[in-house]
């Protein structure tokens, strides 16, 4: 390594900074460089901005270590189930020699120290957050050890060579003398910080690379882990909205009269979103909310069904489009072609149906705001809430609370907006309840598309074209306008635009056609839906030119080492050169996404005339594993998740509105549904890659090629639906 | 007034019969370990014990629990170290974690009944409560832990 027990300059434009915290402590900070042309953080230091006292005394900490000897590390991610808890903090600890079993986790406050540098705020998601972390957290750790280091050096009056540390404290050579860093913080406190940093080595690590448990578990199973619809605050109110189910549609008038005679009921509120009731228990707020009398006025999204949405997406099938990658010349390729063929593939709305509904609690106060909310986007919280109260956001906090699942709809500040606006009117810290069926009915769901493929071979099989026309809605120019250029949505076009196939002649388009329905970010991005497509298409091609499709993929990637490795690993580990066991179908995917690395191969058979998946086979490289037991978690979860799309459900809609509000309608994997998933992690040297969406792009393709090779039926969309 | 065992402690509540235990848990006793996550029994999310047998607090109105005894995921042990929430660690078994006490309770509603579970068995009952994050691998092989006592530890 590279960095391996060398000197290190931080990062040129990091900052390294020490300051005192309450109770005589030392805090550690250090800032990292951010995009620039993002919002600068707003430098208003107003005193009166700190309501809760040590995280906002020490705003850019990410470790503090305390007289009286206790360490925290701070946590600037959301916990929603995928790790980052636990991986983070094994960062920080790692190079502060400090165990998992000393410190403390304090949830970051916002501050633009905490950016994800990747998405360039405050935000979890896009299977982002050990990427980012990965080199800033482990120089802030070994800046806190080599500052405790050059603190026992100086009370020693020793060389700091002599000095080593140890779990919490630093250690003379002698064999002797040891102080802790609690004691050690009063010294180090006087000490300019260091401008050089040494990385451990990968063979000194002692937390990095092993499978430590959760920090989360035991409150997890014990019932006391804190969700956002836990939270409990003096004075607080219950609420629920009613909200206009077609979209883009406003309540044009309202009755509340029998809603005010539930008991328990406060008051009844016209807001932005809907007409809210706020009640003392969240049982009076549902009561009155469905005894309220609303008539919402009529739009033109009544007429929105998905038959209509599919009729629109066909005409982007033809005619123009823009281009998001192109080599050589496709039609040419494709005229000169042996052999050529076409398919249309289409994916289904998805929703994100998180465990935990979509909620919020805000307590406005005339001076000041507290978000207590389970978010994935702290950043955009706090926006949201300074627009609404007026107040400078130095004046708003936001507690982030675990996440119930967030999947990318936590991203979004639909259901901030909704608490903001009720305890702005009354006066109360308000908690906004999403039913199960509002998180339904207005999700941003995973768009529905349409794909168009061609692909030419040669005489001799080789693939020599390929072209690949994805249709549909514009998630980012919603949510991130800037990053649209060339009328190229990159969202809806990763994992298409960077095939990583060699082909010589290729043509990657995107046709934009939006919808009245709201579209979002989903788990595994774009991948998800572009490479089902991409992945059964080659498997088409593979079948025309009678090759195995491992193989076809192995001629395809000749240049590509890493993905070599991985489709080598995956036929040993699944048995592919032999014949498969009779009754199973086996298929094959493999998918570059969030600089990983994953191969799948799925077992499936028919029972009762439904898709069964009995066994998925994974090869996984994501370059260095900070903690294997959380990846084979994530994998495991992704191939759940991608199962329910591929196998359970979708959402449609008819007359404006979504079909399926419950899990009756949107049945999701069940237990005995789940397969058996065996997992390979190939050990690698290269920087960490993200795996909580990496599960999800390759199963459904995997299992769509299994049910091929099981049936001769080509699977052409999602959900699956056998016509035999 | 309403009667009941909550936990092992007589409770005596004052609060319309009609509400769903859930809500009587969550909002008025303070117990929010009982998940909300469908209202219609069909995420078992809120699976609590009544005398001993699992069902879905947000379909039981406080009026059903009358004179009866309910178990909450607070109540499962005294000291958080019930053979399944040990199992439930050592196989690193909750993600996002907020099914993860139906399914404990669940469970261990099984496990009342069936002290050795067959893999059919466990999916029957577990088939009852959904997870989003997938964690049903580790769920069935942290019920077979908690079962067979002599792996307990691990």
């Amino acid at each position: 390594m590279a960095d391996a027990g060398v000197g290190r300059r931080l990062s040129r434009r990091s900052l390294l900074k020490i300051g005192a915290l309450a109770g005589g402590g030392l805090a550690l900070g250090i800032h990292l460089p951010v995009r620039a042309e993002l919002d600068p953080e707003p430098r208003s230091a107003d005193a009166k901005t700190a309501p809760e006292a040590p995280v906002e005394l020490a705003p850019n900490a990410w470790v503090r270590i305390h007289g009286d000897g206790r360490i925290e590390l701070v946590l600037a991610r959301s916990e929603m189930g995928q790790g980052v808890m636990t991986a983070l903090p094994m960062l920080l600890a790692e190079e502060l020699e400090v165990g998992l079993d000393q410190v403390q986790l304090v949830i970051a406050p916002v501050a633009r120290v905490y950016a994800n540098r990747l998405l360039g705020v405050q935000a979890t998601g896009e299977s982002t957050s050990v990427r980012d972390a990965w080199t800033p957290l482990r120089e802030a750790g070994a800046a806190a050890r080599a500052l405790m280091i050059a603190a026992a050096a100086s009370v020693w009056e020793a060389l700091p060579s002599d000095c080593q540390a140890r779990r919490g404290r630093v250690h003379h050579s002698d064999g002797v003398r040891s102080l802790s860093y609690g004691e050690l913080v009063a010294t180090a406190s006087g000490l300019a910080p260091p401008d050089r940093v040494a990385l451990k080595s990968p063979a000194a690590w002692t937390l990095i690379g092993t499978s430590q448990q959760r920090l989360d578990t035991p409150e997890k199973v014990s019932g006391g882990a804190h969700f956002g619809l836990d939270i409990r605050l003096p004075g607080l109110l219950f609420a629920t909205l009613y909200r206009c189910p077609v979209p883009g549609s406003r309540v044009l008038s309202w009755r509340a009269a029998e809603t005010l005679k539930v008991a328990g009921v406060v008051d009844v509120l016209a807001v932005r979103n809907g007409i809210g009731v706020v009640a003392e228990s969240t049982w009076a707020a549902l009561q009155g909310r469905a005894r309220l009398d609303v008539s919402c006025r009529p739009t033109v999204n009544a007429n929105l069904d998905s038959q209509r949405i599919r009729s629109r997406l066909r005409i982007g099938l033809k005619g123009r489009s823009a281009v998001a990658r192109k080599s050589g010349d496709v039609s040419l390729a494709l005229a000169a072609a042996a052999h050529e063929i076409e398919a249309v593939y289409e994916v289904g709305f998805q929703p994100h149906a998180c465990m935990e509904p979509m909620n919020c609690t805000a307590d406005v106060q005339p001076d000041r705001c507290a978000l207590y909310v389970p978010t994935q986007a702290q950043e955009g919280a706090r926006a949201i809430a300074s627009a609404i109260t007026g107040l400078a956001p130095g004046r708003i906090s936001v507690h982030t609370s675990l996440l119930g699942g967030g999947d990318g709809r936590r991203l979004e500040q639909d259901f901030v907006v909704d608490a903001l606006e009720l305890s702005l009117r009354v006066h109360r810290p308000v908690q906004v309840v999403w039913t199960r069926e509002d998180d339904f009915r207005h999700d941003f769901f995973r768009p529905m598309t349409l794909h168009r493929l061609r692909g030419g071979l040669d005489a001799e099989g080789r693939v020599t074209a390929w072209f690949h026309r994805v249709v549909g809605p514009s998630v980012l120019a919603r949510l991130r306008p800037d990053s649209i250029r060339d009328g190229i949505d990159p969202f809806m076009v990763e994992g298409a635009a960077d095939i990583a196939y060699e082909i010589p002649d290729l043509r990657i388009e995107y046709r934009r056609a939006d919808t009245p329905a709201a579209v979002g970010l989903w788990r595994g991005g774009g991948y998800a839906h572009t490479s089902f497509a991409a992945e059964c298409f080659l498997d088409e091609l593979a079948a025309a030119a009678g090759q195995d499709p491992l193989m076809m993929r192995r001629h395809l990637l000749a240049g590509s080492p890493r993905h070599l490795r991985l489709l080598d690993r995956i036929g040993e580990r699944a048995g592919w050169g032999a014949a498969a066991t009779q009754g199973l179908g086996r298929g094959l995917a493999l998918v570059a996404a969030f600089e990983s690395l994953i191969a799948m191969v799925a077992e499936v058979a028919l029972e009762g005339g439904r898709v069964r998946v009995h066994r998925v086979f994974c090869v996984v490289d994501c370059g260095r594993v900070v903690n294997p037991d959380l990846v084979r978690g994530q994998i495991q979860g992704g191939v759940a998740y991608g199962l329910t799309a591929a196998l359970k459900g979708e959402i449609s809609f008819t007359d404006g509105q979504v079909d399926q509000l419950d899990f009756e309608q949107y049945p999701l994997l069940r237990f005995g549904e789940m397969p058996e998933v065996v997992i390979d992690i190939l050990p690698s040297d290269a920087d960490p890659g993200g795996v909580s969406g990496l599960g999800v792009p390759p199963i459904a393709p995997a299992v769509a090629n299994a049910v091929f090779a099981l049936t001769g039926e080509r699977v052409r969309s999602l959900p699956i639906r056998l016509a035999s | 007034m309403i009667s009941l065992t909550l936990n092992g402690e007589p409770r005596a509540l004052d609060l319309d019969p009609e509400m769903p235990l859930l809500w009587v848990l969550r909002d008025h006793l303070g117990l929010m370990g009982t998940k909300y996550g469908c209202g219609k029994a069909e995420c078992g999310a809120c699976i609590v014990h009544l005398d001993g047998e699992p069902v879905n607090a947000c379909m039981t109105p406080l009026s059903q629990v009358e004179g009866r005894s309910v178990t909450t995921i607070e109540g499962l042990s005294s000291d958080g170290r019930h053979p399944l929430q040990l199992a439930w660690i050592i196989e690193q078994v909750p993600q996002c974690g907020y099914c993860q006490p139906g399914q404990i309770m669940m469970a261990a509603a099984l496990l009342n009944k069936h002290p050795r579970p067959t893999d059919a068995q466990i999916e029957e009952a577990m088939s009852r409560v959904l997870c989003r994050c997938g964690t049903y691998e580790r769920i069935r092989r942290a019920v077979h832990r908690a079962a067979s006592p002599e792996v307990q530890n691990g």
